[in-house]
């Protein structure tokens, strides 16, 4: 029964995940049409409209055809990662895609683990010395963190480490895998200024409320040192509702990512976007539209996975 | 009740003592601030020194001075009546995103929350839709799409946020439905409607009015951000985000062009949170929200 019912939890979100995907699909595929102007005015971009690129667009994105046969022969090219030819650049956008991913995903992935370890060393840290200075220092600190965006961070560090102090790269990616992460630094650090507040902040709460269970006391009451309460107890039960946040922190890792990317001048998939995004590069911004929506849905689909792996007392519930 | 709670509350306060003043003054200084800011956000073109827009090309980039209290852009421009004159497209829109999105977080999570059945579970369908998708994002695809500009942005972001709220009032609106005075308002005879607007709302309001302020402060960040990336406001208008972007070059010119207005970003929307955290803090002590 128990693993029925897991089975039947996964195939449900597996299901809901491909609907939603087709939804957005869709969406994105119509603001080729939604867009003011004609269809291959937009896609001519600033080329000379001719008789023969007209032919040429029309026949290469099958403009003639009705509007589902078009949107079919989209995503078809689309499930093959074929997104047309981007319009500035008249480059392949999978082909932009591919070199520019790895970037992000390693500053994604850099910002992440700062998040993770600041977020509940400080917010463990917090809950531990509640009502005392350590205590609202860093909660003062993380109302800010909050409040401050991502870009401005990424300036006032720039000005900071960079210009004055000298200590990090302003530009440039770097050679070789340590060089890349070391550039990614500042990067990274100002993309993760507001997951890391949020996560103090509910870690904190968390921990808190974990401090007073009568198991905590029990633990302590057997004698395990506070560490092994700290980790075993206290930490593992805290995790489940930072887990929870999961959804949120990696969206704010994709906001943050297109715009931090723009403030160091990194090459990746967000300035991509940004870039594709102000010059109404319309297969660019499908294509890197369609992408980041399912990276981040899956992310989210995987996130859920671990929560049910986490977390027995949810297992059970979704048993019954 | 209420008044039992509130005395308790404010016999707490006078035993922390000290520890009160400090936050008191906190609240006093984010309502002072945010004072100042809707201030300059209505007044700001009289206020401003000089013109926000007059180019001096001769004068080019200055550092501070006596005559240019923050120093100059590359064009000239004088960045303290820029910073002043910007403070209104960073809070027109998020003033207007704040109410526009309660508006309708309001409407549809009473109306979710109180009928319950097939209309609260299309509503929530609907939240869960745009909860899986990172607001920027969509924006960001959007307003590529249709050229940006400020107000599509404040659209956007009306539309992308009153799930959220319409998500926290339905929770509210959950606990509220079957108290006591709902039923006996429905045994009166009163129209759904009437018990809706006249007697659930003024009950979930408080916590409407706490999470209004959260929502301008992320709307402000999040309307900035698109100046920053150059799909908020036109090229050339005095914006707080805008001046960020323009700014960067000038890092090692003259840095306060790009110090100021990111520090009014930081501190607008820091005081913000605080307001809203205050207003919780306080309807709580109260018993408005439990």
């Amino acid at each position: 029964m128990g693993l029925s019912g897991i089975a039947y939890f996964i195939a449900r979100r597996v299901l809901t995940l491909v609907v939603m995907l087709f939804v957005i699909s869709v969406l994105i595929f119509s603001l080729l049409y939604l867009a003011p102007g004609n269809a291959v005015d937009i896609l001519l971009g600033a080329r000379p409209r001719t008789p023969e690129t007209v032919k040429l667009l029309t026949e290469q994105y099958h403009l003639d055809e009705p509007f589902l046969a078009q949107y079919w022969i989209w995503l078809k090219g689309a499930l093959h990662f074929d997104f047309g030819e981007s319009i500035q650049t008249t480059l392949p956008v999978a082909h932009q895609i591919k070199e520019r991913l790895p970037t992000s995903l390693l500053l994604a992935a850099y910002a992440f683990v700062l998040e993770m370890s600041f977020g509940l060393l400080f917010g463990i840290l917090a809950a531990r010395k509640r009502r005392t200075g350590v205590d609202r220092g860093i909660v003062a600190i993380s109302v800010v963190g909050v409040s401050t965006p991502a870009f401005v961070s990424g300036v006032l560090m720039l000005f900071a480490f960079a210009v004055q102090l000298r200590w990090f790269p302003a530009f440039g990616a770097g050679e070789g895998f340590m060089d890349e992460v070391w550039h990614l630094t500042l990067p990274a650090i100002s993309l993760a200024i507001v997951g890391t507040a949020y996560i103090v902040k509910h870690t904190r709460a968390a921990v808190i409320s974990v401090l007073d269970q009568d198991y905590v006391t029990f633990a302590r009451a057997r004698g395990l040192s506070s560490v092994s309460v700290m980790l075993g107890y206290i930490l593992r039960n805290s995790l489940i509702s930072v887990l929870g946040l999961s959804a949120m922190i990696l969206s704010f890792l994709v906001v943050g990512a297109v715009i931090v990317e723009t403030t160091f001048s990194i090459s990746g998939i967000g300035q991509l976007l940004v870039q594709a995004a102000t010059s109404q590069d319309l297969p660019m911004i499908q294509g890197v539209g369609i992408l980041v929506a399912a990276i981040v849905m899956i992310a989210n689909l995987a996130a859920d996975l671990a929560y049910l792996a986490f977390d027995p007392r949810i297992r059970l519930r979704s048993a019954k | 009740m209420t008044d039992l709670v509130a005395t308790q509350g404010q016999a707490r306060r006078r035993r922390l003592g000290s520890k009160l003043d400090f936050s008191r003054w906190l609240s006093w200084a984010c309502f002072a601030f945010l004072g100042l800011v809707v201030v300059l956000a209505l007044f700001g073109p009289l206020i401003a020194p000089r013109d926000p827009y007059a180019q001096d090309l001769a004068l080019g980039l200055v550092k501070p001075s006596s005559e240019h209290w923050l120093g100059t852009d590359d064009l000239g421009r004088d960045v303290f009546s820029r910073v002043i004159a910007g403070t209104r497209t960073a809070v027109v829109g998020p003033v207007v995103i704040a109410l526009g999105s309660m508006a309708i977080g309001n409407v549809l999570g009473v109306l979710a929350g109180y009928r319950g059945g097939r209309l609260d579970s299309t509503i929530m369908r609907w939240a869960d839709l745009m909860f899986s998708l990172p607001s920027m994002l969509v924006i960001v695809v959007v307003a590529g799409t249709f050229g940006g500009g400020y107000w599509l942005s404040v659209g956007l972001l009306i539309a992308l946020t009153a799930p959220f709220d319409a998500r926290i009032i339905r929770g509210a609106t959950i606990e509220q439905a079957p108290r006591p005075y709902v039923e006996a308002a429905k045994s009166v005879g009163l129209s759904d409607t009437r018990i809706m607007a006249m007697h659930v709302w003024p009950n979930v309001s408080p916590i409407a009015v706490a999470n209004t302020c959260l929502v301008f402060a992320s709307s402000l960040v999040s309307l900035a951000g698109l100046s920053f990336l150059g799909l908020g406001v036109s090229a050339g208008t005095p914006d707080w985000g805008l001046m960020v972007s323009e700014g960067r070059s000038l890092l090692f010119t003259n840095p306060v062009a790009v110090l100021a207005p990111a520090t009014m970003i930081v501190l607008t929307a820091t005081a913000m949170n605080l307001a809203g955290d205050w207003v919780y803090d306080r309807l709580s002590a109260q018993g408005a929200i439990r």
